[in-house]
Protein backbone atom coordinates (compact mmCIF):
# COMPACT_ATOMS: atom_id res chain seq x y z
CA UNK A 1 0.00 0.00 0.00
CA UNK A 2 1.24 3.32 -1.21
CA UNK A 3 0.95 6.15 1.73
CA UNK A 4 1.59 8.55 -1.11
CA UNK A 5 -1.66 7.38 -2.84
CA UNK A 6 -4.61 9.32 -2.97
CA UNK A 7 -7.16 8.32 -0.48
CA UNK A 8 -9.70 7.85 -3.10
CA UNK A 9 -9.61 8.54 -7.03
CA UNK A 10 -12.03 8.36 -9.54
CA UNK A 11 -11.54 8.12 -13.05
CA UNK A 12 -14.26 8.86 -16.27
CA UNK A 13 -17.30 7.64 -13.99
CA UNK A 14 -20.08 7.24 -16.52
CA UNK A 15 -23.74 5.62 -15.13
CA UNK A 16 -26.44 4.75 -16.96
CA UNK A 17 -30.26 4.48 -16.14
CA UNK A 18 -31.60 2.68 -19.12
CA UNK A 19 -31.79 5.21 -21.79
CA UNK A 20 -30.85 8.29 -19.15
CA UNK A 21 -27.25 9.05 -18.65
CA UNK A 22 -27.05 10.05 -15.17
CA UNK A 23 -22.97 10.63 -14.86
CA UNK A 24 -21.11 11.63 -17.78
CA UNK A 25 -17.39 11.13 -17.13
CA UNK A 26 -16.89 12.23 -13.34
CA UNK A 27 -13.56 12.23 -11.94
CA UNK A 28 -12.44 13.15 -8.32
CA UNK A 29 -8.80 12.80 -6.50
CA UNK A 30 -9.18 13.23 -2.25
CA UNK A 31 -5.96 13.30 -1.01
CA UNK A 32 -5.76 12.39 2.69
CA UNK A 33 -6.89 15.09 5.00
CA UNK A 34 -9.27 16.30 2.13
CA UNK A 35 -13.03 17.36 2.76
CA UNK A 36 -14.55 17.57 -0.26
CA UNK A 37 -18.17 18.62 -0.88
CA UNK A 38 -20.29 17.70 -3.97
CA UNK A 39 -23.57 20.39 -4.76
CA UNK A 40 -25.43 20.54 -7.26
CA UNK A 41 -29.54 20.89 -8.16
CA UNK A 42 -32.09 17.71 -7.84
CA UNK A 43 -30.72 14.99 -10.18
CA UNK A 44 -27.56 16.24 -10.76
CA UNK A 45 -26.38 13.26 -10.62
CA UNK A 46 -24.28 13.55 -7.30
CA UNK A 47 -25.76 11.13 -4.72
CA UNK A 48 -25.42 9.02 -7.45
CA UNK A 49 -21.84 9.74 -7.97
CA UNK A 50 -21.29 9.26 -3.94
CA UNK A 51 -22.86 5.91 -4.19
CA UNK A 52 -21.01 4.20 -7.18
CA UNK A 53 -17.58 5.42 -4.74
CA UNK A 54 -18.27 2.11 -2.83
CA UNK A 55 -20.26 0.52 -5.15
CA UNK A 56 -24.06 0.45 -4.10
CA UNK A 57 -24.17 1.42 -7.82
CA UNK A 58 -22.31 0.18 -9.94
CA UNK A 59 -20.98 2.49 -12.99
CA UNK A 60 -21.66 1.79 -16.40
CA UNK A 61 -17.61 3.12 -17.11
CA UNK A 62 -14.62 4.26 -15.74
CA UNK A 63 -12.62 3.29 -12.51
CA UNK A 64 -12.48 3.82 -8.38
CA UNK A 65 -9.29 3.81 -6.63
CA UNK A 66 -9.22 3.43 -2.98
CA UNK A 67 -5.71 3.61 -1.37
CA UNK A 68 -3.74 3.36 -4.58
CA UNK A 69 -6.51 -0.15 -4.89
CA UNK A 70 -8.06 -0.14 -7.75
CA UNK A 71 -11.89 -1.97 -7.43
CA UNK A 72 -11.89 -4.74 -10.02
CA UNK A 73 -14.45 -4.68 -12.32
CA UNK A 74 -15.46 -7.06 -15.02
CA UNK A 75 -17.94 -6.61 -18.01
CA UNK A 76 -20.69 -9.23 -18.13
CA UNK A 77 -21.87 -8.31 -21.24
CA UNK A 78 -25.37 -7.26 -20.71
CA UNK A 79 -25.81 -5.75 -17.47
CA UNK A 80 -22.99 -3.57 -17.29
CA UNK A 81 -19.85 -3.35 -15.07
CA UNK A 82 -20.11 -5.83 -11.82
CA UNK A 83 -17.69 -5.94 -8.69
CA UNK A 84 -15.39 -9.33 -10.05
CA UNK A 85 -14.07 -9.86 -6.82
CA UNK A 86 -16.68 -10.06 -3.78
CA UNK A 87 -13.66 -10.33 -1.06
CA UNK A 88 -11.91 -7.36 -2.45
CA UNK A 89 -15.21 -4.90 -2.27
CA UNK A 90 -16.19 -6.07 0.85
CA UNK A 91 -13.19 -5.34 2.33
CA UNK A 92 -12.88 -1.67 0.47
CA UNK A 93 -16.68 -0.95 1.63
CA UNK A 94 -15.49 -1.43 5.18
CA UNK A 95 -12.70 0.83 5.01
CA UNK A 96 -14.73 3.87 3.56
CA UNK A 97 -17.95 4.25 6.16
CA UNK A 98 -21.24 5.98 4.47
CA UNK A 99 -23.72 7.84 6.42
CA UNK A 100 -26.85 8.16 4.86
CA UNK A 101 -29.48 11.00 4.49
CA UNK A 102 -32.35 8.49 5.79
CA UNK A 103 -30.05 7.48 9.01
CA UNK A 104 -30.92 3.62 7.95
CA UNK A 105 -29.81 2.46 11.81
CA UNK A 106 -30.63 -1.08 12.32
CA UNK A 107 -33.61 -0.70 14.22
CA UNK A 108 -33.61 -3.97 16.34
CA UNK A 109 -30.30 -3.40 17.81
CA UNK A 110 -29.92 -0.42 20.70
CA UNK A 111 -27.60 2.30 19.63
CA UNK A 112 -24.31 0.63 21.20
CA UNK A 113 -25.06 -2.65 19.09
CA UNK A 114 -25.15 -0.35 16.04
CA UNK A 115 -21.92 1.12 16.58
CA UNK A 116 -20.37 -2.16 17.83
CA UNK A 117 -21.83 -4.70 14.91
CA UNK A 118 -19.56 -3.77 11.76
CA UNK A 119 -16.44 -3.96 13.88
CA UNK A 120 -16.88 -7.20 14.85
CA UNK A 121 -19.05 -8.45 12.84
CA UNK A 122 -16.78 -7.40 9.76
CA UNK A 123 -13.54 -6.63 10.87
CA UNK A 124 -13.26 -9.31 13.25
CA UNK A 125 -12.61 -6.70 16.77
CA UNK A 126 -12.78 -8.63 19.65
CA UNK A 127 -16.26 -7.44 21.75
CA UNK A 128 -14.39 -5.81 24.67
CA UNK A 129 -12.46 -3.25 22.37
CA UNK A 130 -15.40 -2.85 20.25
CA UNK A 131 -17.60 -1.52 22.89
CA UNK A 132 -14.73 0.43 24.75
CA UNK A 133 -14.27 2.06 21.49
CA UNK A 134 -17.76 2.43 20.64
CA UNK A 135 -18.11 4.09 23.74
CA UNK A 136 -15.51 7.13 23.41
CA UNK A 137 -17.02 7.99 20.14
CA UNK A 138 -20.71 7.95 21.56
CA UNK A 139 -19.38 10.67 23.97
CA UNK A 140 -17.46 12.39 21.47
CA UNK A 141 -21.24 12.59 19.46
CA UNK A 142 -22.90 13.07 22.66
CA UNK A 143 -24.90 10.44 22.69
CA UNK A 144 -22.87 8.33 25.93
CA UNK A 145 -26.38 8.52 27.92
CA UNK A 146 -28.64 7.29 24.97
CA UNK A 147 -26.46 4.01 23.84
CA UNK A 148 -29.05 1.69 25.19
CA UNK A 149 -32.08 3.48 23.45
CA UNK A 150 -33.39 1.82 20.26
CA UNK A 151 -33.81 4.30 17.53
CA UNK A 152 -37.15 4.30 16.57
CA UNK A 153 -37.25 6.48 20.44
CA UNK A 154 -34.93 8.98 18.86
CA UNK A 155 -35.01 12.15 17.35
CA UNK A 156 -33.85 12.54 13.87
CA UNK A 157 -30.17 14.73 14.82
CA UNK A 158 -29.69 11.73 17.28
CA UNK A 159 -30.24 9.17 15.08
CA UNK A 160 -28.02 10.63 12.55
CA UNK A 161 -25.34 10.91 15.43
CA UNK A 162 -25.76 7.49 16.19
CA UNK A 163 -24.93 6.67 12.63
CA UNK A 164 -21.96 9.29 12.51
CA UNK A 165 -20.80 7.20 15.34
CA UNK A 166 -21.36 3.76 13.62
CA UNK A 167 -19.04 5.11 10.92
CA UNK A 168 -16.46 6.61 12.92
CA UNK A 169 -16.63 2.90 14.57
CA UNK A 170 -14.74 0.57 11.94
CA UNK A 171 -12.00 3.91 12.13
CA UNK A 172 -12.34 4.55 8.17
CA UNK A 173 -9.99 5.85 5.52
CA UNK A 174 -12.64 7.89 4.28
CA UNK A 175 -16.14 8.84 5.07
CA UNK A 176 -19.07 9.42 2.80
CA UNK A 177 -21.58 11.80 3.50
CA UNK A 178 -24.97 11.35 1.91
CA UNK A 179 -27.07 14.40 2.14
CA UNK A 180 -26.70 13.82 5.88
CA UNK A 181 -28.97 16.75 7.00
CA UNK A 182 -31.26 16.67 4.22
CA UNK A 183 -34.04 14.68 6.14
CA UNK A 184 -34.23 16.29 9.59
CA UNK A 185 -36.12 18.83 10.77
CA UNK A 186 -34.49 22.28 10.63
CA UNK A 187 -34.29 22.99 14.68
CA UNK A 188 -32.02 19.58 14.68
CA UNK A 189 -29.24 20.08 11.45
CA UNK A 190 -27.02 22.23 13.62
CA UNK A 191 -26.12 19.67 15.94
CA UNK A 192 -25.10 17.45 13.23
CA UNK A 193 -23.33 19.69 11.38
CA UNK A 194 -21.47 20.39 14.30
CA UNK A 195 -20.12 16.98 15.06
CA UNK A 196 -19.23 16.97 10.94
CA UNK A 197 -17.39 20.07 11.36
CA UNK A 198 -15.50 18.52 14.13
CA UNK A 199 -14.69 16.14 12.06
CA UNK A 200 -13.41 17.96 9.05
CA UNK A 201 -11.73 20.20 11.55
CA UNK A 202 -9.36 17.25 12.84
CA UNK A 203 -8.84 16.83 8.69
CA UNK A 204 -10.40 13.77 8.49
CA UNK A 205 -11.27 12.47 4.59
CA UNK A 206 -14.70 12.77 3.58
CA UNK A 207 -16.53 13.26 0.73
CA UNK A 208 -20.04 14.96 1.29
CA UNK A 209 -23.41 15.74 -0.81
CA UNK A 210 -24.85 18.36 0.44
CA UNK A 211 -27.07 21.41 0.39
CA UNK A 212 -26.11 23.21 3.02
CA UNK A 213 -24.06 25.30 1.50
CA UNK A 214 -22.43 28.18 4.33
CA UNK A 215 -21.63 24.45 6.18
CA UNK A 216 -19.71 23.81 2.78
CA UNK A 217 -18.25 26.29 2.16
CA UNK A 218 -16.95 26.70 6.35
CA UNK A 219 -15.70 23.13 6.30
CA UNK A 220 -14.40 22.02 2.61
CA UNK A 221 -11.26 22.29 1.39
CA UNK A 222 -12.05 21.39 -2.07
CA UNK A 223 -16.17 22.30 -3.98
CA UNK A 224 -17.43 20.15 -6.73
CA UNK A 225 -20.31 21.98 -8.47
CA UNK A 226 -21.83 19.33 -10.46
CA UNK A 227 -24.58 19.81 -13.02
CA UNK A 228 -26.43 17.00 -15.40
CA UNK A 229 -23.60 14.83 -15.21
CA UNK A 230 -20.96 17.02 -15.30
CA UNK A 231 -18.23 18.50 -13.13
CA UNK A 232 -19.15 22.37 -14.17
CA UNK A 233 -16.79 24.22 -11.70
CA UNK A 234 -14.25 23.47 -8.90
CA UNK A 235 -12.18 24.69 -6.41
CA UNK A 236 -11.39 26.36 -3.22
CA UNK A 237 -14.87 27.33 -1.61
CA UNK A 238 -13.81 30.88 -1.41
CA UNK A 239 -13.87 30.69 -5.34
CA UNK A 240 -16.86 28.61 -6.44
CA UNK A 241 -18.96 30.59 -3.62
CA UNK A 242 -17.40 34.13 -4.18
CA UNK A 243 -16.18 33.99 -7.91
CA UNK A 244 -18.20 31.52 -9.73
CA UNK A 245 -17.09 31.37 -13.09
CA UNK A 246 -20.16 29.04 -14.82
CA UNK A 247 -23.28 30.55 -15.70
CA UNK A 248 -25.05 27.46 -14.53
CA UNK A 249 -23.12 27.49 -11.06
CA UNK A 250 -23.74 31.73 -10.65
CA UNK A 251 -27.69 30.35 -11.70
CA UNK A 252 -27.69 27.60 -9.00
CA UNK A 253 -25.83 29.94 -6.00
CA UNK A 254 -28.79 32.52 -6.53
CA UNK A 255 -31.18 30.30 -6.41
CA UNK A 256 -30.65 28.87 -2.88
CA UNK A 257 -29.78 32.43 -1.65
CA UNK B 1 -70.17 37.98 19.86
CA UNK B 2 -70.62 38.68 23.23
CA UNK B 3 -68.00 39.17 25.85
CA UNK B 4 -69.00 36.02 27.94
CA UNK B 5 -65.64 34.06 28.83
CA UNK B 6 -66.11 29.96 27.65
CA UNK B 7 -63.92 28.68 30.45
CA UNK B 8 -62.96 25.15 29.99
CA UNK B 9 -63.56 22.75 33.01
CA UNK B 10 -60.42 22.02 34.88
CA UNK B 11 -58.87 18.44 33.89
CA UNK B 12 -59.74 15.94 36.60
CA UNK B 13 -57.86 12.98 35.69
CA UNK B 14 -59.53 9.59 36.24
CA UNK B 15 -58.95 7.59 39.53
CA UNK B 16 -57.06 4.69 38.79
CA UNK B 17 -58.45 1.14 37.94
CA UNK B 18 -58.48 -0.82 41.24
CA UNK B 19 -59.65 -5.21 41.27
CA UNK B 20 -62.27 -4.25 43.77
CA UNK B 21 -65.05 -1.99 41.70
CA UNK B 22 -68.63 -2.90 41.70
CA UNK B 23 -69.15 -4.43 38.90
CA UNK B 24 -66.05 -6.20 39.19
CA UNK B 25 -67.04 -7.98 42.23
CA UNK B 26 -70.44 -9.01 40.83
CA UNK B 27 -68.45 -10.93 38.01
CA UNK B 28 -66.05 -12.64 40.44
CA UNK B 29 -69.38 -13.89 42.20
CA UNK B 30 -70.87 -15.41 39.40
CA UNK B 31 -67.71 -16.34 37.68
CA UNK B 32 -66.96 -18.22 41.78
CA UNK B 33 -70.72 -19.31 41.37
CA UNK B 34 -70.53 -21.24 37.91
CA UNK B 35 -66.99 -23.00 38.74
CA UNK B 36 -69.05 -24.08 42.45
CA UNK B 37 -72.07 -25.74 40.20
CA UNK B 38 -69.52 -27.51 38.24
CA UNK B 39 -67.34 -28.95 40.54
CA UNK B 40 -70.01 -29.57 42.98
CA UNK B 41 -73.18 -30.73 40.51
CA UNK B 42 -71.18 -32.49 38.21
CA UNK B 43 -69.72 -35.74 37.68
CA UNK B 44 -65.50 -35.30 38.21
CA UNK B 45 -65.30 -39.05 39.95
CA UNK B 46 -63.69 -40.42 36.67
CA UNK B 47 -60.85 -37.40 36.71
CA UNK B 48 -58.03 -39.76 38.91
CA UNK B 49 -58.18 -42.93 36.92
CA UNK B 50 -57.43 -40.88 33.65
CA UNK B 51 -54.99 -38.30 34.67
CA UNK B 52 -51.67 -40.10 34.15
CA UNK B 53 -53.93 -40.68 30.47
CA UNK B 54 -54.81 -36.97 30.51
CA UNK B 55 -51.16 -35.73 31.34
CA UNK B 56 -49.76 -38.05 28.66
CA UNK B 57 -51.90 -36.51 26.02
CA UNK B 58 -51.01 -33.05 27.28
CA UNK B 59 -47.72 -34.20 26.31
CA UNK B 60 -48.04 -35.82 22.67
CA UNK B 61 -50.29 -32.52 22.04
CA UNK B 62 -47.24 -30.20 23.01
CA UNK B 63 -44.64 -32.39 21.20
CA UNK B 64 -46.87 -32.25 18.13
CA UNK B 65 -47.08 -28.53 18.24
CA UNK B 66 -43.00 -27.45 19.20
CA UNK B 67 -41.64 -30.35 17.24
CA UNK B 68 -44.07 -29.53 13.94
CA UNK B 69 -43.30 -25.37 14.67
CA UNK B 70 -40.31 -25.60 15.38
CA UNK B 71 -39.29 -27.64 12.12
CA UNK B 72 -42.02 -25.89 10.06
CA UNK B 73 -40.46 -22.36 10.93
CA UNK B 74 -37.21 -23.34 9.82
CA UNK B 75 -38.48 -24.85 6.23
CA UNK B 76 -40.40 -21.03 6.10
CA UNK B 77 -37.66 -19.25 6.16
CA UNK B 78 -36.68 -20.30 2.77
CA UNK B 79 -40.06 -20.44 1.52
CA UNK B 80 -40.25 -16.96 2.26
CA UNK B 81 -36.83 -16.12 1.54
CA UNK B 82 -37.27 -17.13 -2.09
CA UNK B 83 -40.37 -15.68 -3.07
CA UNK B 84 -38.77 -12.58 -2.62
CA UNK B 85 -34.99 -12.52 -3.94
CA UNK B 86 -34.57 -16.10 -5.16
CA UNK B 87 -34.76 -17.07 -8.36
CA UNK B 88 -37.71 -17.53 -10.38
CA UNK B 89 -38.24 -21.43 -10.50
CA UNK B 90 -37.80 -21.41 -6.91
CA UNK B 91 -39.91 -18.44 -6.21
CA UNK B 92 -42.43 -19.81 -8.14
CA UNK B 93 -41.98 -23.82 -6.65
CA UNK B 94 -42.15 -21.80 -3.15
CA UNK B 95 -45.25 -20.04 -4.28
CA UNK B 96 -46.83 -23.31 -5.64
CA UNK B 97 -46.28 -24.95 -2.33
CA UNK B 98 -47.89 -22.54 0.12
CA UNK B 99 -50.91 -22.15 -2.53
CA UNK B 100 -51.65 -25.81 -2.69
CA UNK B 101 -51.50 -26.21 1.20
CA UNK B 102 -52.83 -23.41 2.19
CA UNK B 103 -55.59 -23.98 -0.34
CA UNK B 104 -56.79 -27.30 0.93
CA UNK B 105 -57.81 -28.95 4.43
CA UNK B 106 -55.24 -29.71 6.89
CA UNK B 107 -57.65 -32.82 7.57
CA UNK B 108 -57.19 -33.91 3.83
CA UNK B 109 -53.90 -33.48 4.00
CA UNK B 110 -53.68 -35.53 6.74
CA UNK B 111 -55.56 -38.19 5.15
CA UNK B 112 -54.28 -38.34 2.02
CA UNK B 113 -50.84 -38.64 3.99
CA UNK B 114 -51.85 -41.60 6.02
CA UNK B 115 -54.09 -43.74 4.43
CA UNK B 116 -53.10 -42.40 1.00
CA UNK B 117 -49.08 -42.75 1.80
CA UNK B 118 -49.00 -44.73 4.25
CA UNK B 119 -51.12 -48.00 2.17
CA UNK B 120 -49.12 -46.98 -0.83
CA UNK B 121 -45.69 -47.88 1.38
CA UNK B 122 -46.89 -50.53 2.59
CA UNK B 123 -47.28 -52.40 -0.93
CA UNK B 124 -43.61 -52.02 -1.18
CA UNK B 125 -41.50 -54.88 0.24
CA UNK B 126 -38.49 -52.85 0.35
CA UNK B 127 -40.09 -50.05 2.50
CA UNK B 128 -41.08 -52.63 5.00
CA UNK B 129 -37.60 -54.33 5.61
CA UNK B 130 -36.16 -50.80 6.05
CA UNK B 131 -34.83 -49.21 8.64
CA UNK B 132 -37.71 -46.63 8.48
CA UNK B 133 -40.37 -49.24 8.98
CA UNK B 134 -40.70 -49.00 12.36
CA UNK B 135 -41.67 -45.73 12.15
CA UNK B 136 -43.41 -45.13 8.94
CA UNK B 137 -45.97 -48.21 10.16
CA UNK B 138 -46.98 -45.67 13.34
CA UNK B 139 -49.51 -42.53 13.04
CA UNK B 140 -47.78 -39.98 14.66
CA UNK B 141 -44.47 -39.53 11.58
CA UNK B 142 -47.77 -38.59 9.16
CA UNK B 143 -49.06 -36.48 11.88
CA UNK B 144 -45.72 -34.20 12.77
CA UNK B 145 -45.35 -34.04 8.57
CA UNK B 146 -48.98 -32.91 7.77
CA UNK B 147 -49.07 -30.30 10.79
CA UNK B 148 -45.55 -29.19 9.81
CA UNK B 149 -46.10 -28.57 6.02
CA UNK B 150 -49.40 -26.86 6.82
CA UNK B 151 -47.37 -24.53 9.76
CA UNK B 152 -44.45 -23.79 6.90
CA UNK B 153 -46.55 -23.23 4.20
CA UNK B 154 -48.35 -20.61 6.03
CA UNK B 155 -45.82 -18.97 7.63
CA UNK B 156 -43.54 -18.80 4.55
CA UNK B 157 -46.52 -16.28 3.41
CA UNK B 158 -45.78 -14.56 6.74
CA UNK B 159 -41.92 -14.44 6.34
CA UNK B 160 -42.12 -13.45 2.95
CA UNK B 161 -44.12 -10.00 3.96
CA UNK B 162 -41.60 -10.11 6.80
CA UNK B 163 -38.65 -9.94 4.68
CA UNK B 164 -39.94 -7.90 1.63
CA UNK B 165 -41.10 -5.53 4.61
CA UNK B 166 -37.66 -4.89 6.24
CA UNK B 167 -36.46 -1.14 5.01
CA UNK B 168 -34.05 -1.74 1.63
CA UNK B 169 -32.29 1.28 3.19
CA UNK B 170 -30.67 -0.81 6.30
CA UNK B 171 -29.87 -3.42 4.23
CA UNK B 172 -27.94 -1.07 2.65
CA UNK B 173 -25.98 0.45 5.24
CA UNK B 174 -25.07 -3.25 5.86
CA UNK B 175 -23.80 -3.30 2.45
CA UNK B 176 -22.23 -0.74 2.55
CA UNK B 177 -20.11 -0.96 5.65
CA UNK B 178 -18.95 -4.45 3.61
CA UNK B 179 -20.81 -7.05 5.52
CA UNK B 180 -21.54 -10.29 3.25
CA UNK B 181 -24.40 -11.67 2.55
CA UNK B 182 -24.47 -14.07 4.43
CA UNK B 183 -23.69 -11.73 7.81
CA UNK B 184 -26.24 -9.87 6.52
CA UNK B 185 -28.66 -12.32 6.35
CA UNK B 186 -28.44 -13.52 9.66
CA UNK B 187 -27.15 -10.19 11.73
CA UNK B 188 -29.50 -7.97 10.09
CA UNK B 189 -32.46 -9.15 7.79
CA UNK B 190 -33.32 -12.44 9.75
CA UNK B 191 -33.79 -11.31 13.04
CA UNK B 192 -35.50 -7.55 11.66
CA UNK B 193 -37.71 -9.74 9.37
CA UNK B 194 -38.62 -12.20 12.59
CA UNK B 195 -39.02 -9.59 14.80
CA UNK B 196 -41.19 -7.98 12.60
CA UNK B 197 -43.27 -11.21 11.90
CA UNK B 198 -43.66 -12.23 16.03
CA UNK B 199 -47.37 -10.65 16.43
CA UNK B 200 -48.35 -12.88 13.91
CA UNK B 201 -46.39 -15.88 14.27
CA UNK B 202 -47.70 -15.82 17.89
CA UNK B 203 -51.38 -15.65 16.64
CA UNK B 204 -50.27 -18.66 13.97
CA UNK B 205 -48.75 -21.03 16.68
CA UNK B 206 -52.00 -20.86 18.51
CA UNK B 207 -53.81 -21.32 15.77
CA UNK B 208 -51.51 -24.68 15.17
CA UNK B 209 -52.20 -25.93 18.80
CA UNK B 210 -55.93 -26.17 18.12
CA UNK B 211 -55.46 -27.87 14.98
CA UNK B 212 -53.55 -30.41 16.56
CA UNK B 213 -56.51 -32.50 17.24
CA UNK B 214 -57.05 -33.31 14.09
CA UNK B 215 -53.93 -36.05 14.31
CA UNK B 216 -56.79 -38.10 16.65
CA UNK B 217 -58.52 -38.73 13.49
CA UNK B 218 -55.12 -41.10 12.36
CA UNK B 219 -55.18 -42.57 15.84
CA UNK B 220 -52.56 -40.56 17.43
CA UNK B 221 -53.43 -40.57 21.33
CA UNK B 222 -53.29 -36.65 22.12
CA UNK B 223 -54.99 -34.93 24.54
CA UNK B 224 -58.38 -34.53 22.32
CA UNK B 225 -57.66 -38.06 21.56
CA UNK B 226 -57.97 -39.07 25.58
CA UNK B 227 -61.32 -36.81 26.23
CA UNK B 228 -62.94 -38.76 23.67
CA UNK B 229 -62.02 -42.19 25.48
CA UNK B 230 -63.38 -40.86 28.05
CA UNK B 231 -66.74 -39.93 26.91
CA UNK B 232 -66.94 -43.43 25.29
CA UNK B 233 -66.19 -45.30 28.61
CA UNK B 234 -68.37 -43.07 30.92
CA UNK B 235 -71.23 -41.69 28.56
CA UNK B 236 -70.47 -38.31 30.13
CA UNK B 237 -70.61 -35.62 27.83
CA UNK B 238 -70.29 -32.29 28.96
CA UNK B 239 -67.45 -32.41 32.10
CA UNK B 240 -64.65 -34.28 29.90
CA UNK B 241 -65.59 -31.52 26.96
CA UNK B 242 -65.28 -28.47 29.81
CA UNK B 243 -61.69 -30.05 31.09
CA UNK B 244 -60.57 -29.85 27.02
CA UNK B 245 -61.57 -26.85 26.81
CA UNK B 246 -59.53 -25.34 30.35
CA UNK B 247 -56.71 -27.27 29.09
CA UNK B 248 -56.19 -25.51 25.61
CA UNK B 249 -57.35 -21.89 27.18
CA UNK B 250 -54.57 -22.42 29.80
CA UNK B 251 -51.93 -23.86 26.93
CA UNK B 252 -52.68 -20.90 24.62
CA UNK B 253 -52.56 -18.66 28.04
CA UNK B 254 -48.86 -20.13 28.25
CA UNK B 255 -48.34 -19.90 24.30
CA UNK B 256 -48.92 -16.17 24.66
CA UNK B 257 -47.68 -15.02 27.60
CA UNK B 258 -43.96 -16.82 26.01
CA UNK B 259 -44.16 -14.73 23.14
CA UNK B 260 -45.22 -11.72 24.49
CA UNK B 261 -42.08 -12.32 26.62
CA UNK B 262 -40.25 -12.16 23.34
CA UNK B 263 -42.29 -9.34 21.84
CA UNK B 264 -41.08 -7.27 24.63
CA UNK B 265 -37.45 -8.08 24.24
CA UNK B 266 -37.24 -5.43 21.70
CA UNK B 267 -39.32 -2.57 22.40
CA UNK B 268 -40.93 -1.02 19.02
CA UNK B 269 -43.01 2.01 17.88
CA UNK B 270 -45.67 1.25 15.55
CA UNK B 271 -44.07 -0.55 13.00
Amino acid sequence: MDTAAPAIEVRDLFKRFGPLEVLKGVSLTARQGDVIAIIGGSGSGKSTFLRCINMLELPSAGSVTVHGEEIALRDDGHHGLRPANRRQIERIRSQLAMVFQSFNLWQHMTVLQNVIEVPIHVLGMKRDEAVSIAEKILRRVGLHEKQDAYPAFMSGGQQQRAAIARALAVQPLAMLFDEPTSALDPELVGEVLSVIGDLARERRTMILVTHEMKFAREVASHVIFLDNGIIEEQGPPEQVFGDPKSERLKKFISSIH
Amino acid sequence: MSDTKVTMPAYVPPPPRRLLEPHRIFLLAVFAAIVFCVVWFMRWDWLPKYQWKLIEGIGETLFLLFSTAAVGFLLALPLGLVQVTGPWPLAWLARGFCTLIRGTPLLLQLWLLYYGLGSVFAQYPEIRQSELWPYLRQAWPYGFTALMLSFAAYEGEVMRGAFAGVPRGELEAARAFGMGRFTMFRRIWLPRAFYRALPTLSGETVLQLKSTPLVATITVVDVYAVISRVRQDTYLTYEPLLLLALIYMCLTGILVLLFRFLENRIPSRGA
